[in-house]
């Protein structure tokens, strides 16, 4: 396992959602995405723990855009990887978004 | 002809370095005459011209290490293209060239006639009239080549009996036939169990639906082979009808009858499917729908490859398909490194049809969209659509600066390299990050960043322009999954219209009868 640690500063102020929200299952080729509200000075902190060793700068791309699509302020993004492809964990990252955020479809 | 002299008979009609088909195609197989093949006296048979669609049996590759063959024309041989490409390492098979089916047919009435064919039937009379059964495939096309040149033709059935339930070669086009000691092979080519299917590929068949056939009113298509049209096909009784597309897409197909297909015609969808061959196990559901295939007076389908693919080329408006590699050009291949999988269908199927004349909607639009200079003289496009996931297994990249098969020419001597699809013939590329349209593009440039603009993370998508990416974005010639209004939430697997084999079953009120390894019930 590899555990990484990543830190975004808010990009604007966290809408009102739930207070927490788990998505997605860990097994191969998948992972979990849990949001959770924290209070972090306005910060975002993410945690990966991933099977899959020596991807760091892509998880950092990835999550980069992530921040990018949504306002991520006072969050805590805990991920359990099990070796999930970037478009898996995109899909994921929006779909914990979506469901903290208890958007209606 | 007993099967028991049938290696005396091949001795006695071949000569070296005449030209043989021996049928193959991508799902029957020939497999008994393979086998008296590969035992004759190769000094007295030798250097034989191999001209057939697929090499796919262990068989095949025999012939040329025994020296019994030494030349191939062909079309595919995925199943064994690493021993292929071993081979020819080793100077033991000189291949001629790589065709499209269409192609590889036509050079049968030009310069690739088959001398001797030796082709496989379900059943043959006591005259010698044979039936082919649900998977003619290719035979007509080689029989007729060979037969009408002086050639000799001589066919394996399973059986000899009274009465067939038709004709589908006339006995006269036949010289020699024999009961093979086992039924012939099969492959169930086709099938493709929902329950391997993602949430990727649903995520993408949901954009295809959305961002392509819904607005350009796609009615007559072809899909390749692959679980990102499985999904597309699982898509259309749920998410397509949810669309109120019922009837306004996906009416007249060319397919293989594909069991991922049951859901959409049982659910009103399909009006028509056109096949180049059958599906093993799809036999008594398509007999009891001939109102959607194609079937005989005695109720088996009836299937033609060379026909299919005319279809294919010329009738149908859209392609969509699937590949390995695509560089920034749009070109895509299959060649990798060490393996020689030919092309089968997808350059005639995922090509511009450029000797078409008749309009429709979708292809009189294409053309706008590809051709907007005023003094142009207005024209249709074909759509052909690329759809792949920008990281395959063991994250290798799907796009990439210069494809796997420049390395391959260099290395194997062949004059160009192998595309199996071109760039300037591809309309869109989607994966899960988005649609590109190229047809939109109007420069090399603004081409390369549309790719760059949806190919993730891989380099060559991270080496993109952010803000050429979003200026396309804003043209529409990118457009993301929530610009086309997908709720990422419907992304799960509860929304194939069948997510087992087994469910694909209880669609087909019983009559899908999936071969073995496909149950797991």
């Amino acid at each position: 396992m590899e555990h990484l640690q990543f830190e975004f500063k808010a990009s604007g102020s966290q809408a009102s959602g739930r207070e927490a929200a788990l998505v997605g299952v860990v097994s191969s080729g998948n992972l979990e995405v849990m949001v959770e509200r924290a209070d972090l000075n306005g910060t975002c902190q993410v945690e990966v723990s991933t099977s899959a060793r020596g991807f760091r700068s892509i998880w950092q791309a990835v999550l980069d855009d992530f921040a990018t699509r949504h306002a991520l302020a006072d969050l805590r993004i805990s991920i359990n990887d099990g070796g999930a492809t970037p478009a898996v964990v995109s899909l994921r990252l929006d779909q914990a978004m979506e469901e903290f955020l208890g958007m209606a479809s | 002809m007993p099967a028991a002299r049938m290696q005396e008979l091949l001795e006695a009609v071949l000569e070296p370095g005449d030209r043989v088909c021996l049928e193959g195609n991508n799902q029957k197989q020939a497999d008994f005459l393979a086998r008296c093949l590969v035992k004759v006296n190769p000094a007295r048979v030798h250097d034989l011209h191999m001209v057939q669609s697929v090499i796919a049996l262990p068989e095949h590759i025999e012939l040329f290490e025994r020296g019994i063959a030494h030349k191939v024309d062909f079309s595919f041989s995925g199943p064994v293209g690493v021993r292929m490409a071993q081979l020819v390492a080793a100077g033991k098979i000189q291949i001629g060239a790589i065709h499209t089916y269409l192609e590889l047919f036509g050079r049968y009435f030009i310069d690739l006639t088959p001398q001797v064919a030796l082709i496989v039937a379900h059943s043959a009379d006591r005259d010698g009239n044979l039936y082919t059964g649900p998977n003619t495939e290719d035979t007509p096309t080689i029989v007729e080549a060979t037969a009408f040149k002086s050639g000799i033709v001589i066919a394996q059935v399973n059986q000899i009996v009274d009465r067939l339930p038709r004709v589908d070669i006339p006995a006269d086009w036949v010289d020699y036939v024999t009961q093979a000691p086992t039924p012939h092979f099969i492959e169930p080519l086709f099938t493709r169990d929902p329950a391997q299917i993602g949430e990727i590929k649903i995520l993408m068949a949901m954009m295809v639906i959305k961002g392509i056939y819904a607005e350009y009113g796609i009615n007559r298509l072809n899909h390749g082979v692959g679980f990102d049209a499985a999904a597309i096909e699982l898509l259309l009784p749920t998410y397509a009808d949810s669309l109120g597309l019922k009837g306004k897409i996906c009416r007249h197909w060319m397919l293989n009858p594909h069991p991922t297909l049951i859901p959409a015609i049982e659910s009103g969808f399909v009006q028509s499917v056109y096949s180049p061959g059958s599906e093993l196990g799809m036999e008594a559901y398509v007999s009891a729908r001939p109102d959607v295939f194609f079937t005989g007076a005695d109720g088996s389908q009836r299937t033609n490859r060379a026909f299919s693919h005319a279809a294919g080329h010329y009738a149908c408006d859209l392609f969509i398909g699937s590949t390995l590699q695509m560089d920034l050009a749009g070109n895509s291949s299959t060649v990798t490194l060490g393996r020689i999988a030919g092309y089968g269908g997808a350059p005639n199927l995922g090509s511009d049809a450029r000797g078409r004349r008749h309009c429709q909607p979708a292809w009189l639009k294409a053309g706008r969209q590809a051709h907007d200079r005023p003094t142009a003289l207005p024209r249709g496009r074909k759509l052909v659509v690329q759809m792949v996931e920008t990281f395959r297994e063991q994250m290798q990249p799907t796009f990439v600066e210069r494809l796997d098969a420049w390395t391959f020419m260099e290395s194997s001597g062949m004059e160009l390299p192998p595309v199996m699809v071109y760039g300037d013939d591809v309309s869109h590329v989607v994966t899960e990050e988005g649609i590109a349209n190229l047809l939109l593009c109007r420069s090399d440039e603004e081409r390369s960043e549309a790719i760059r603009g949806v190919a993730g993370y891989t380099p060559v998508g991270q080496a993109r322009s952010r803000s050429m990416v979003e200026n396309l974005r804003d043209r529409g010639v990118i457009q993301r999954p929530e610009d086309l209004g997908i709720d990422k939430r419907l992304v799960n697997r509860d929304l194939l219209a069948a997510r087992s084999i087994k469910e694909l079953v209880h669609w087909s009120g019983g009559l899908y009868q999936p071969p073995q390894r496909f149950r797991n019930w």
